[in-house]
């Protein structure tokens, strides 16, 4: 509402109040001013749209045009020569009886896998150590400082340490369970065969908890001491406090966190590829690198895109979903 | 039981609480910290330390790996790659989402919710998908006009930056619109232009939340791997792609590859640690009300 204010008051207050230019026509100079006014806006977000426009939207509809043309590495220089399959390059990801289907679905199936355990443990880690570190204690301030380091640490040097962490025979894992608590018969592989969807599990988590943490500190600061106050008063305890004010209190920012967390975790890429390399185990095959490994190692593009459109159309579904069922949740809890 | 609940202040928690957190908070930076201790110890390592069996402890301390992982890959140059890369994509980043979150917050303007949704969703998108295309089209680009986008640091800069700018924008708008308006209109009356109030007064005011922007927009450049993987050749290649360089020889130096891990993460690291605060700050006041 003050915005409305702002936009249509300041301008005349600051004609009139303005002695440095004083001799111009009243209606003529409202109007120029009107004229800026309204342009303003939009060359203040020129900028902006232009470089989202060039990077991603631009992009993502030639990415839906090329997955329907039969783009190899032939066309590569002149695409637009390519030919049209139609829904050919779609027909080929999705027939689960043939191998390239089949593969995707298996790729899908992990990052299903992957995404939901890594989210569960990433946003209960955070939320967890966040409301233990609600309240002032000693060492707070460093202990908060000391968690965010995985967060800032860039994702090669993090993701690096563990491959050499996971190493068969010069590595700490395998050193610890192996040699030093005797918990395996002999050492294993992490980085290859089933374990390395634990170990890539492991090193998201690591990763990615301060970022739900950072978040959900945040969204405390914004609950008013009061209530605390007022329940402790009528005798609730802190379990009690915990479930009836602090996590309502976060809901609204959980329905983002989750969200947000689920879609970076969907879409990851760094994390697979420094850990395994272009070659991702099959207990580990991320959907991104899968379609990477699809576009770039054997050059066919257009099945590719067919697998990116695919994956966006599943996470626009799910996401809308997932927006209307948890709005509709908080509707409902309000009432 | 009753009396004593009543007598405590929820800033004081019970005894059991106050145990368990100990417990789990120890836990906790134990998994945190076992990686970095690793990669701490191993960069100062000898070689065979980390050829070897693990050991916890080094059997000698030595600065050799720091000096090494200069000559076994052309590290500085990289990093200096990195280093032009992500200062230039977080200038540009910033500035331009002032700008637009300004035009958000202050004004209200035909097809602002449009925008706002079309940005924020670009955030969905995988990677993957626009990877392919801009490929494409930054090769087409440079083909047709002769900007080299597709190879130069300039592309790079250019994707790294509309990687930030989403969370950077929807960000500042809640952080200008805790700015009170009254600022911006006193200083319309003294006769700044509509930008110089953004300038002279709404900047000024949201220093915590600008600051909060820049650190995330810094450290999506400086550790970006995909795109720098695709869109660099030998003189562009930035610290993500070339960190590789030390494992794909016939030995895998590990406490080199430790070494210049530490030397790449204690910038970023360093500045987020140092200014977390600001990004809490601009959190509470932006992004999470």
């Amino acid at each position: 509402m003050s915005a409305t204010v702002t936009s249509t008051v300041t301008p005349e207050a600051a004609v009139r109040k303005n002695p440095s230019d004083p001799a111009a026509p009243g209606p003529r100079r409202r109007r120029g001013e009107r004229i800026r006014r309204i342009g303003l806006p939009y060359l203040l977000l020129l900028p902006a749209l232009i470089l989202e426009l060039l990077v991603h939207l631009v992009p993502m509809v030639i990415g839906i045009v090329m997955s329907f043309k039969e783009l190899t590495q032939f066309y590569i220089r002149d695409w637009g020569t390519a030919p049209w399959t139609g829904f050919g390059n779609y027909k080929v990801s999705v027939d689960f009886s043939a191998p390239v289907g089949k593969a995707l679905l298996h790729s899908f199936f992990v990052t299903v896998g992957f995404t939901l355990l890594s989210v569960a443990f990433c946003w209960l880690l955070g939320t967890v150590t966040a409301i233990y570190m609600q309240d002032n204690f000693r060492g707070r301030g460093f202990l908060r400082a000391l968690f965010l380091i995985p967060y800032a640490l860039p994702v090669y040097a993090a993701v690096i340490t563990w491959v050499f962490m996971f190493q068969h025979d010069n590595g700490l894992v395998n050193h610890v369970l192996h040699d030093q608590l005797h918990i395996t018969s002999k050492p294993s592989f992490w980085l290859i065969g089933d374990n390395s969807f634990y170990a890539l599990l492991i090193v998201h988590v690591w990763k990615g908890w301060p970022f739900a943490f950072l978040i959900v500190m945040a969204g405390l600061q914004n609950i008013p001491k009061e209530l605390y106050e007022a329940a402790s008063i009528d005798g609730a305890g802190m379990l009690q406090q915990i479930r009836r004010i602090t996590l309502p209190s976060l809901r609204p920012v959980n329905q983002v966190l989750v969200l947000v967390l689920f879609l970076w975790t969907f879409n990851d890429f760094n994390t697979p590829y420094v850990l395994f390399g272009r070659a991702a185990p099959e207990a580990a095959d991320l959907i991104s690198v899968h379609i990477y490994q699809a576009s770039f190692v054997t050059w066919n593009f257009g099945t590719g895109s067919a697998m990116s459109v695919l994956l966006l159309l599943f996470l626009l579904v799910v996401t809308g979903v997932y927006l209307v069922l948890t709005s509709r949740g908080r509707r409902s809890a309000d009432v | 039981m009753s009396s004593s609940s009543l007598s405590r202040s929820p800033m004081a928690p019970p005894r059991s609480f106050i145990w368990s957190r100990r417990i789990f908070l120890t836990l906790l930076a134990g998994f945190v910290l076992v990686p970095v201790y690793v990669m701490l110890s191993s960069s100062l390592k000898p070689l065979s330390d980390v050829t070897g069996k693990f050991r916890w402890l080094p059997s000698g301390l030595t600065i050799r790996p720091y000096i090494d992982i200069w000559s076994t890959v052309p590290l500085a140059k990289y990093f200096m790659n990195s280093l032009i890369v992500s200062v230039a994509a977080t200038l540009c980043s910033v500035v331009i989402a002032v700008f637009a979150a300004y035009a958000v917050s202050r004004y209200e303007f035909r097809g602002k919710r449009v925008f706002t949704v079309t940005v924020l969703s670009t955030q969905m998108f995988p990677g993957i998908l626009f990877l392919l295309p801009l490929f494409l089209l930054y090769v087409n680009i440079g083909n047709a006009t002769g900007i080299a986008l597709f190879g130069s640091r300039g592309g790079l800069i250019l994707t790294y930056l509309t990687f930030s700018l989403p969370f950077s924008i929807w960000m500042l708008i809640g952080y200008f619109d805790s700015v009170p308006r009254d600022l911006d209109e006193a200083a319309l009356v003294d006769g700044c232009g509509p930008l110089g109030a953004l300038l002279r007064v709404v900047v000024p005011a949201a220093i915590p939340g600008i600051v909060a922007v820049a650190v995330y927009a810094f450290m999506t450049a400086w550790g970006e791997v995909l795109f720098a993987s695709v869109m660099t050749n030998d003189a562009t290649r930035t610290l993500a792609v070339g960190l590789q360089g030390y494992s794909t020889l016939n030995d895998v130096y590990w406490n080199q590859i430790m070494a210049a891990s530490l030397v790449v993460s204690v910038p970023v690291v360093a500045g987020f640690l140092l200014l977390q605060r600001y990004l809490v700050a601009g959190l509470t006041a932006g992004a999470v009300k």
